[in-house]
């Protein structure tokens, strides 16, 4: 480490004042979760009744719940350091783990939770929408985020210059 | 050393002391435990990794950390993923 170095920064003091991408992908993936939440519900009320669909809503809001409070972390503390982002997200998967047990585990007796349908969901949500977010993710330097709905074709911006 | 041996004579007396169906319900117990913990073990390393090389990526490049950040955090999002099966396995083989 070369403290005598004057263009040395450390890692504890840098952070990141952009916009932050998990933000954007949450709000995404929460506009994907209220399209699918109706079709599991339905499908839970099928073959488990009332109790099963309930059951799946609350894994539903248990699933998006954690994928907010996971990107909230990540947004706030990465304008802080991120030194503290690390920290915040490594204690935050425990956290968020140990909320989404009690979360679980405190409703398991109720008479509306049906266990299997509301495990079944919290799986499938929380995988299946990530890989559908798969399909909007950018990855580049120009968009980091999600890729852009609509980028103006260099044609139509001569023309419409000219 | 001598208290783990008293603690296993002790789990012994109290094994011989149940009934069948509670001796089953009590492996039972103990093996979704154990697969609760094992599950969220793996998922807990993986995130380390996963941060601490986003780190060092952001520290030499710090123009791309929007992009590490997004895969950062499906990264771990996906392999949370792997905790949360643990988490429904352990709630269904104990309660279900």
């Amino acid at each position: 480490m070369k403290t005598d170095d004057p263009h040395y920064v450390s890692i504890l003091s840098m952070n990141d004042q952009g916009p932050a991408p998990e933000a954007a992908i949450v709000r995404d993936i929460i506009k994907h979760g209220a399209i699918v939440a109706p079709i599991l519900i339905g499908l839970s009320a099928l073959f488990w009744g009332a109790n099963g669909a309930w059951s799946s809503a609350y894994g539903v809001v248990l699933v998006l719940g954690n994928f907010a409070v996971a990107a909230w972390m990540v947004s706030y503390t990465a304008r802080i350091s991120y030194a503290l982002m690390m920290g915040a997200t490594l204690f935050g998967y425990i956290f968020r783990l140990a909320v989404i047990a009690a979360a679980v585990f405190f409703v398991r007796n109720a008479t509306w939770v049906e266990l299997v349908p509301l495990c079944m969901t919290i799986v499938i949500v929380h995988v299946g929408l990530l890989f559908w977010e798969m399909r909007y993710i950018s990855l580049s330097l120009a968009f980091p985020g999600l890729k852009p709905k609509h980028v103006a074709s260099p044609t139509v911006q001569d023309s419409t210059s000219n | 050393m001598e208290a783990l041996t008293r603690i296993a004579h002790a789990s012994i007396r109290v094994a011989a002391e149940l009934t069948p169906a509670e001796a089953k319900a009590n492996a039972a117990a103990q093996m979704a435990g154990l697969a609760y913990g094992l599950a969220a073990i793996g998922p807990g390393i993986g995130i380390g990794m996963i941060f601490g090389k986003a780190i060092e990526a952001m520290a030499r490049q710090p123009e791309s950390a929007g992009m590490v950040r997004t895969t950062m955090f499906l990264g771990v999002a996906f392999t949370e993923a792997l905790a949360l099966i643990g988490f429904v396995a352990f709630i269904l083989l104990k309660f279900a």
